[in-house]
């Protein structure tokens, strides 16, 4: 039932939403106001914490699907009553990441451009595509599960938004995986990577909104149903960490490759420290201590993993984005170079305030429309199982 | 939080029904009179010869470690103020370079490469890094959108992005904040029938004589014929993009 306080709430959350998005558009009218001299990217750093924050929301858009297709492509039926939210959850979060890549753009009044005119051997421009395609299976899988005459289609939408979306993470990955100019991407790896990183990423986002709907609707996840969906993310994160742990051996056998990942796992300073404190410890090692403990975790427990493999994920993305950027361009492989440009260098970065809230106002974002769709479309998960809270 | 399932599917229709004529409207107006404008563009540059492969020769035995000249003639030119932070464009730089196992020294002016197979156009989401018939690799003000990833792309940290409103351009380089740019090869002096680069003209004007620009596909050009008979070198060759820049001595 809309109670008077649920109502209230609602718009509570609405307005927070609201307001954070506002001033991340704020923060964008001001970097298109005075250019991106305003923000801690220069011309050896391109890409900086909005492209963090992006990337981050597309590949959790990507993997918040996870639910879904276990309950209508795999049939499992603990997760359908969960499929509705998760495409929601997908459709909030595409939003929300798009919406940063597009302000972060040095013309982002030229979007029209990028909608007109495609090179279509550029992996951004697939993406373009991705991206919208995405949304609209997404759409129409979610039509099929809300009109009742078109039930029966539901499975093979859930089969089509599986495929799209492994596509389009593969896709994501490839941004980095094509580029040959630098030491830290050019690897295939990074597709494989990409899809089970964002599985991990897409069920935490998915495990911590489905708590915080709980709890202010004052129900109780089933506990069998709790146990499963944290194990799952344990196997995720395990997962995640060896492919990342592959990626990293791979290239310490490569001799070539020796200076940057010495860069990047111990003489770099701040990626370093995020790679091993912020990724591998608290958001890999802690959450699957958390998770796959033999005693089932409780609600906290879960809260807390969840939440944590959300910090890991930022932490792994800036090491990524940012640190494989920081490393000096090999021009002159056996030289030591120097230059006025940064060349020989590590470059160095400090995202500014606009960079902050432009992120934060694509989560905003996703998290305004995510609330808006779940009030008014009615997305709360209905379990046939006792739920209310003893 | 829930009605009757019927109530709560005829909400449901009715507010989509609203949303999805509310955004069609939204995105469609706006998005038809945009199409016109971005249509209107104007054409990409006609009249380039597919004959000619524009490059130069660098003879780093020539050149002088500290020496700038190139680089000022350059910036000069195109209308860059004088860079001095890492956010300033410069479409040229000196880049003093030391063997690791011999010690053995060099100066190396860097510029883009304008290579014949370039990963900025191959990345480039729009179509606005484009390479033209004679072998110049350019940005289409009019198309980029400033996504940088041509940035990410370029093995050689060629390219500059426009951090800030811009004053002071010439009439013949037109640049603009958002977009990114880098060296033209002095594609307004070609197109005027010049046959200097500017910074092919500084190197000799100043008597170094270390910045060689000419046709490598004319066998007859001092270029050509120099490439001949020197050792040269492509930067990073291994990735095989087969610059239109070579370097002797290094």
């Amino acid at each position: 039932m809309k109670t008077i306080a649920a109502t209230r709430n609602f718009w509570l959350l609405v307005a927070v939403g609201g307001l954070v998005t506002a001033v991340g558009l704020g923060a964008a009218h001001q970097m298109e106001l005075h250019g991106h001299v305003i923000t801690g990217m220069d011309n050896s750093i391109v890409w900086g914490l909005p492209h963090v924050f992006a990337i981050f929301m597309i590949v959790a858009a990507s993997g918040v699907l996870n639910v879904a297709s276990i309950g209508s492509v795999f049939g499992q039926p603990a997760y359908k009553p969960r499929a509705p939210l998760s495409g929601l959850l997908c459709l909030a979060l595409l939003a929300g990441g798009l919406m940063v890549l597009m302000l972060d753009l040095g013309r982002p009044e030229r979007v029209i451009v990028a909608a007109t005119h495609y090179n279509l051997k550029s992996v951004f421009a697939w993406n373009v595509l991705l991206y919208s395609g995405m949304a609209a299976v997404v759409v129409v899988y979610l039509w099929t599960m809300f009109e009742r005459r078109y039930k029966a289609w539901s499975r093979p939408a859930g089969m089509a938004v599986l495929l799209w979306r492994f596509v389009l993470t593969t896709g994501t990955g490839l941004i980095f995986g094509f580029l040959v100019a630098r030491q830290a991407y050019q690897s295939a790896l990074l597709a494989p990577l990409f899809i089970v990183m964002s599985f991990a990423w897409g069920l935490a986002v998915f495990l911590v909104v489905q708590a915080a709907m709980y709890r202010w609707n004052d129900r109780r996840l089933p506990p069998e149903l709790q146990h499963r969906l944290a194990r799952l993310l344990g196997i995720f994160i395990a997962a995640s960490l060896y492919l990342v742990a592959v990626y990293h051996l791979t290239n310490l056998y490569f001799e070539r490759q020796a200076g940057f990942e010495a860069f990047i796992l111990r003489d770099g300073g701040v990626f370093p420290l995020l790679f091993w404190g912020g990724y591998v410890l608290l958001g890999s090692v802690l959450p699957m201590a958390l998770l796959l403990h033999p005693r089932p975790p409780g609600e906290a427990a879960v809260l807390a993993a969840a939440l944590l493999v959300v910090a890991g994920a930022f932490a792994w993305l800036f090491v990524f984005i940012v640190g494989g950027q920081a490393y000096p361009l090999d021009i002159f492989p056996g030289h030591v170079a120097s230059s006025a440009f940064g060349d020989g260098q590590v470059a160095t970065y400090r995202p500014t305030a606009p960079e902050w809230l432009l992120g934060l106002g694509g989560l905003g974002a996703a998290f305004l429309l995510t609330t808006i769709g779940v009030r008014v479309l009615d997305f709360m998960p209905q379990d046939d199982l006792p739920t209310a809270r003893p | 939080m829930s009605d009757s399932p019927k109530r709560a599917d005829g909400g449901r229709r009715a507010w989509l029904g609203a949303a999805a004529a509310g955004v069609a409207g939204v995105v469609l107006a706006p998005g038809v009179r945009l199409i016109e404008v971005a249509r209107a563009a104007p054409a990409k540059t006609a009249g380039a010869d597919p004959a000619v492969r524009w490059g130069l020769l660098i003879d780093t035995t020539k050149c002088a470690p500290g020496c700038e000249d190139c680089v000022r003639a350059c910036h000069a030119e195109n209308g860059l103020a004088p860079p001095t932070r890492p956010t300033d464009a410069r479409w040229m730089r000196k880049v003093e370079i030391k063997e690791m196992k011999t010690g053995r020294q060099a100066s190396v002016p860097v510029m883009c490469q304008h290579c014949a197979e370039p990963p900025c156009v191959d990345v480039c989401p729009t179509g606005a890094s484009f390479k033209r018939a004679d072998g110049i690799v350019l940005v289409d003000r009019h198309r980029c959108i400033g996504c940088r990833y041509c940035m990410m792309a370029c093995p050689y940290k060629a390219r500059s992005f426009v951090h800030e409103p811009l004053a002071g351009q010439k009439p013949e380089v037109p640049r603009g904040k958002g977009c990114v740019e880098g060296c033209t090869l002095c594609v307004h002096r070609l197109d005027r029938g010049q046959a200097l680069t500017a910074c092919a003209e500084a190197c000799t004007r100043a008597g170094h004589g270390a910045i060689l620009f000419g046709d490598l596909n004319d066998p007859a050009s001092e270029i050509a014929r120099r490439v001949r008979e020197l050792q040269s070198t492509q930067l990073r060759a291994d990735l095989k993009l087969d610059p239109g820049v070579r370097y002797h001595g290094i």
